[in-house]
């Protein structure tokens, strides 16, 4: 991992090192001895325990590298850092933690559930004796119920379980549970004393409290009875409840577990897409080497089906590679001299070769892992209320529990409730209220949903950079859209070529002394000629004589002919009359595209048109964009008349021309003072302010690189079109709602289930919750909204 | 039927007290506060945030602008301590289990910078003079 140190000197880099081998002190003092010395290096210290060094060094000095092979000379190993793998390795660490947690919460769950079965026939003897007595029925109502339905069934199958004396069962019941809390929910209550001890309260205070009130009260009930009696009070015991809220709740944290697990899938998605060696030309042979000892400039081949390993650009050969899994473009892209690759993409059926470029944490596939991972460890702004709960909720709902607590009594006494049932019933209550309050579901809301979507986002080459972001994008009223290079191809290309009527010039000669002729000039309309010709495969002369008009074009000789490429000015400077073509060079002018006369020989013979013509997808964009109820704006550079060509072409709202890029930047401002929530799509090379101005600025890949890092923007799209833009907003959109739906059903929960817990509907409907319903309410709650957060992961390209 | 008993008040009384005291335990009773300490070499600032149910110290006073190195020693392997965030930072790191890691931040002005785990139940500050 390198980090540049924000107050150092700009030329200290600084790196962390994983270093294998060291056993003692005097391994970890003699390597930071060794590295101290080392010429370049600002400062360094090793790390024994944490296996590491860590090396402030001067850039320009020293690398890396050389740092790693400094520490491999001392006769320990060493290797290169690169981000992405550290992200990796932490994830891995987690997966790790995460899949001995659950199995951890599975096997204890299994295990108290069957304690909690058994517990709860062996408490039917017990509750139908203490039935028989003096209070008559048994305060939990879901108890009671089971009691009803099962005892026929109990008395049936194994009557001797009735004859037990009702101490020997208390006390083997006594047993059992001590040994489940002990156990299997031994960790609520260490958690909950180590919060404590910090002033602080969560999940595991409330089970805690609530298991730990039911369990001393069952336990003076069995140990000593008289306590109760003398206050006219039934010794009940609670212990079936204690074993299954345990159960209950370890089954939901084991699935809870289980589904957070799933939520960092895309990583270990892009994780797998990095392979770990690479095939590279080495004194004339190839040979396979790890993938961290390629190095900048190294020939890299790929065969074909291969994965690319590194970054690169292609020197020989050719082929279509599968970049899905990194920009979302569904097809794969050809790659010819020239072209830049990226690692981890999938080579098709050619072969080639390539030079490396870019390596370890500047790689592309390593960016984006650290932009998603970036925008994971970001927070939405919506989850400050979320914050703003959970910072205060337990000890209210302590509080509530202690309320609960002293209303029923007071209230049961009052009425005339002979004091033992009003203290079971109102400590009922209480438990009740401190097991089905959920503080987890509320924290679980919105970083789930930003985790899945995040890694959504990767897969489908959109990299949201933070909660806030996504945020904007989902609250989004109008999209302002650049128009070369983001509506349009950004690159001339030739559309038309019309021959005069009366010329005998074959077609491809005229298209080779054209392109010969502009072969010589280096204007962009020129380019895009000299490709038109090497896509037909048109043989290109050599040209003499070659003459640059400013603003009017291009003359020369070409073999033996004379050859004039350019405007009616041109052609009149020549005496060439071109009015048989004059229409058809207004028309195309209309269209927004450059018409150029051709004239050979001084005889007009033909006109070749040369526009940026728009992309393929911009108008499907453009109307799904208009389908969302957003509306489009398109700002550009250039001349009105080719401006409304393409704004006509491609059906956006509105259009403003001739805009230098403050101007672009001033109209964002004046859509905002309007009122509307703007995002700025452009290629983030000249529209970078506009797109830093912006509520969500977004920058396109450009073809001729995929820069993922683009400083200004809030959404990279690792593909050059629109489309991108449109599923970022979705994305966005569904994001927002999952976690409206998140925080919602979270705090729905907790102010229903909390209320009806206490007893709230028990004077009109004279309905109470067991504890026990209590805890399956609570564990099922956090699981269901990681579930909904999850569902993101199905979100379609539609 | 009958009037509140003595038993009533008593119960009432000792609800009261205890809903006091957990609003003041849990509110407002005073939390550790430490200094990180600095080294004059590099201008960076170290310290140690034990992890055991909550951040010890919770409070953490720093100087701005210049980096902060925070060694996590989480000391437990409860789940609602896997994850740190610094919000301001965009920060989230996962602290293994009966592990040190090291997090590091500048904070850019003097101010207090929030830290908490995943599920925003833990809290601790870095403040930031």
């Amino acid at each position: 991992m390198t980090a540049r140190m924000a107050n150092a000197p700009d030329a200290v880099d600084k790196v962390v090192i994983p270093v294998t081998g060291m056993t003692c002190a005097a391994c970890e003092a003699r390597i930071q001895r060794t590295l101290r010395k080392t010429p370049g290096v600002v400062d360094a210290s090793v790390n024994l325990m944490m296996g590491n060094a860590t090396v402030a060094f001067d850039p320009s000095a020293t690398s890396p590298e050389t740092l790693v092979d400094t520490i491999r000379g001392t006769g320990y190993g060493a290797e290169v850092p690169s981000a992405d793998r550290s992200a990796f390795e932490e994830q891995e660490a987690r997966d790790r933690a995460q899949e001995d947690e659950f199995r951890e919460l599975k096997t204890k769950a299994i295990a108290s559930g069957i304690v909690g079965a058994i517990a709860m026939i062996v408490s039917m003897p017990l509750m139908a004796a203490a039935s028989h007595g003096a209070q008559g029925t048994v305060a939990d109502p879901f108890m009671r119920w089971v009691m009803t339905s099962l005892t026929p069934v109990l008395r049936d199958a194994v009557p001797w379980l009735y004859s037990i004396p009702t101490t020997i069962l208390s006390y083997g019941l006594l047993l059992i549970t001590l040994a489940t809390m002990a156990w299997a929910g031994r960790h609520f209550y260490t958690r909950a004393w180590a919060s404590f001890r910090h002033h602080a309260a969560d999940m595991n205070t409330l089970i805690a409290i609530g298991t730990g009130a039911a369990f001393i009260y069952s336990l003076i009930a069995t140990v000593a009875p008289t306590f109760f009696t003398s206050h006219g009070v039934q010794p009940d015991v609670y212990y079936e409840a204690v074993v299954i809220i345990i159960a209950l709740i370890l089954t939901g944290n084991a699935f809870e577990a289980r589904a957070k697990r799933q939520t960092a899938t895309a990583l270990r998605a892009l994780a797998r897409l990095q392979p770990k060696t690479a095939r590279v030309v080495r004194d004339e042979r190839e040979i396979d080497v790890a993938i961290d000892q390629v190095r900048r400039g190294d020939l890299v081949v790929v065969r074909p089906g291969e994965r690319v390993p590194a970054d690169g650009e292609v020197i020989s050969g050719q082929s279509a590679v599968d970049e899905s899994m990194l920009t979302g473009e569904s097809l794969p892209v050809e790659k010819q001299v020239g072209a830049r690759v990226i690692g981890g993409t999938i080579n098709g059926t050619g072969s080639f070769r390539y030079r490396a470029t870019t390596l370890g944490a500047d790689s592309v596939l390593a960016q984006i892992v650290k932009l998603m991972r970036d925008a994971q460890g970001s927070r939405a702004p919506i989850q400050k209320l979320a914050d703003r709960v959970s910072a205060v909720f337990v000890p209210i709902v302590i509080s509530i529990a202690v309320v609960t607590f002293v209303v029923w009594f007071v209230a049961l006494h009052a009425s005339g409730t002979v004091g033992g049932a009003a203290v079971v019933r109102a400590f009922a209550a209480a438990v009740a209220v401190l097991i089905i309050a959920c503080p987890c579901a509320m924290g679980l809301a919105v970083p789930t949903a930003v985790m899945v979507s995040s890694g959504k986002g990767a897969e489908l080459g959109i990299l949201v950079k933070g909660g806030a972001a996504l945020q904007r994008a989902g609250d989004l009223t109008t999209v302002v859209v650049d128009k070369t290079g983001t509506v349009t191809e950004g690159r001339p290309t030739v559309t038309d070529l019309i021959q005069a009527a009366d010329v005998s010039l074959p077609r491809e000669e005229l298209v080779s002394l054209v392109a010969s002729l502009e072969r010589a000039s280096e204007h962009p309309l020129a380019d895009a000629i000299v490709r038109y010709a090497n896509d037909q495969r048109v043989t290109l002369g050599s040209t003499e004589n070659f003459h640059s008009i400013t603003g009017r074009g291009t003359t020369g000789t070409v073999g033996a002919r004379r050859v004039a490429v350019g405007n009616e000015a041109l052609m009149a400077a020549l005496g060439v009359p071109a009015t048989s073509l004059t229409s058809a060079a207004e028309r195309l002018s209309a269209e927004g595209k450059t018409p150029m006369y051709i004239a050979v020989d001084a005889v007009l013979a033909g006109l070749i048109a040369v526009a940026d013509p728009i992309k393929p997808t911009s108008r499907a964009a453009i109307a799904e964009l208009h389908a969302m109820g957003l509306e489009v704006v398109m700002l550009t550079g250039d001349n009105k008349r080719t401006a409304d060509a393409i704004a006509r072409e491609a059906r956006v709202d509105s259009v403003v021309a001739d805009m230098l890029p403050e101007a672009k930047v001033a109209e964002i401002a004046r859509l905002q003072a309007a009122g509307r929530v703007v995002a700025m799509v452009g290629d983030g090379i000249n529209d970078g302010a506009a797109i830093a101005r912006s509520d969500v600025g977004f920058a396109i890949a450009t073809s001729r690189g995929t820069d993922v890092a683009v400083e200004a923007a809030d959404v990279a799209l690792m593909r050059g079109d629109l489309d991108g833009v449109v599923q970022a907003i979705r994305l966005s959109r569904r994001t927002m709602r999952t976690m409206k739906q998140n925080l919602f059903w979270a705090f729905v929960y907790n102010v229903v289930g909390i209320p009806v817990a206490a007893g709230a509907l028990y004077p009109v409907f004279g309905i109470l919750l067991s504890p026990i319903l209590a805890s399956a309410a609570m564990a099922f709650s956090s699981v269901s909204v990681v579930s909904n957060s999850l569902r993101l992961r199905r979100f379609k390209v539609a | 039927m009958n009037i509140m008993s003595a038993t009533d008040w008593l119960v009432i009384a000792a609800g009261i007290a205890a809903v006091l005291w957990v609003n003041w335990y849990f509110f407002f009773a005073d939390r550790g506060t430490a200094s990180a300490s600095s080294s004059s070499a590099t201008g960076r600032q170290d310290i140690t945030v034990i992890v055991r149910g909550g951040y010890d110290p919770a409070t953490i006073r720093v100087k701005a602008g210049r980096p902060v190195r925070l060694a996590f020693d989480r000391q437990e392997t409860a789940s609602c301590s896997e994850e740190i965030v610094f919000p301001d930072f965009n920060l989230r790191k996962f602290l293994p289990a009966h592990q040190r890691t090291i997090v590091e931040v500048t904070p850019p002005r003097a101010g207090t910078y929030e830290f908490m785990c995943g599920m925003s139940m833990l809290h601790g500050r870095l403040i930031a003079e």
